[in-house]
């Protein structure tokens, strides 16, 4: 458990995707196990990580450097796949089955650890309002905040990170 | 003999370090946990968890595909 002695660390998360979503979750529970104490500033697409029910989705729509292993070899995945229909779909089941597969942590099993180790969590107000979202949408722990509220974190933290 | 043994084979990062740290709370202070993982990602990762969080990487090996570590509790 963090003290008051102990390193913080902010991150600001801003995207909602499914590859995206682990950098942020990977780090701030980690982090929280070594005794940081970690908060999490949830903005723009990064909101929906936040949501009760997360559909998280891989797009190969800018993914420029995605390659996905298949028959023995890793194949490129063009952005423009991502016109076809069903293509992302595809893509979002394959890296879910990769991930079960690598005994990779779901999103949703790093974000309970999130909380269940303590890391505050601040959904943007300003998000909230622009895509329309209510607290009642979101899982219970996060305040409501705003970019002072993340800036006064930062200023006292050792590490911050925009991912 | 540790105080515990935690398997977390066939789990990758962050899940071993995640479920050590839980593991830990249980283990008196001044006992051990031997960790069993397979991520090879491991072996760096609890030489830094150790260090940063003040507890004693009293032994790491390596068996066959499996690495195991022995962990004593600092406090």
């Amino acid at each position: 458990m963090a003290d008051s002695n102990s390193k913080r660390m902010s991150i600001i998360v801003t995207k909602g995707s499914l590859d995206w979503a682990y950098p942020p979750f990977i780090l701030s529970t980690t982090a929280a196990a070594m005794g940081l104490e970690v908060t999490m500033f949830f903005t723009f697409y990064g909101l929906t990580l936040l949501k009760k029910k997360l559909d998280l989705k891989v797009t190969t729509l800018g993914n420029a450097a995605m390659e996905m292993p298949m028959f023995g070899m890793h194949i490129g995945m063009p952005n423009l796949m991502s016109a076809v229909p069903g293509v992302d779909a595809a893509t979002t089941a394959m890296m879910k089955n990769l991930i079960k597969r690598k005994g990779v942590a779901s999103i949703e099993e790093l974000r309970a650890a999130a909380v269940d180790a303590d890391v505050k969590m601040i959904a943007c107000q300003m998000t909230m309002d622009l895509f329309e979202y209510t607290p009642d949408d979101l899982i219970e722990g996060p305040v409501l905040g705003g970019a002072a509220t993340y800036i006064e974190t930062a200023t006292k933290s050792d590490i911050n990170l925009f991912i | 003999m540790a105080n515990q043994v935690l398997d977390v084979k066939g789990l990758n990062c962050p899940l071993p370090i995640l479920r050590a740290k839980k593991a830990l709370k249980d283990v008196p202070i001044g006992g051990t946990l031997q960790v069993l993982a397979t991520d090879p990602g491991a072996v760096k990762d609890f030489e830094a968890f150790c260090r940063t969080t003040g507890n004693d990487l009293v032994e790491a090996k390596t068996e066959g595909e499996v690495f195991s570590f022995l962990i004593k509790r600092g406090s």
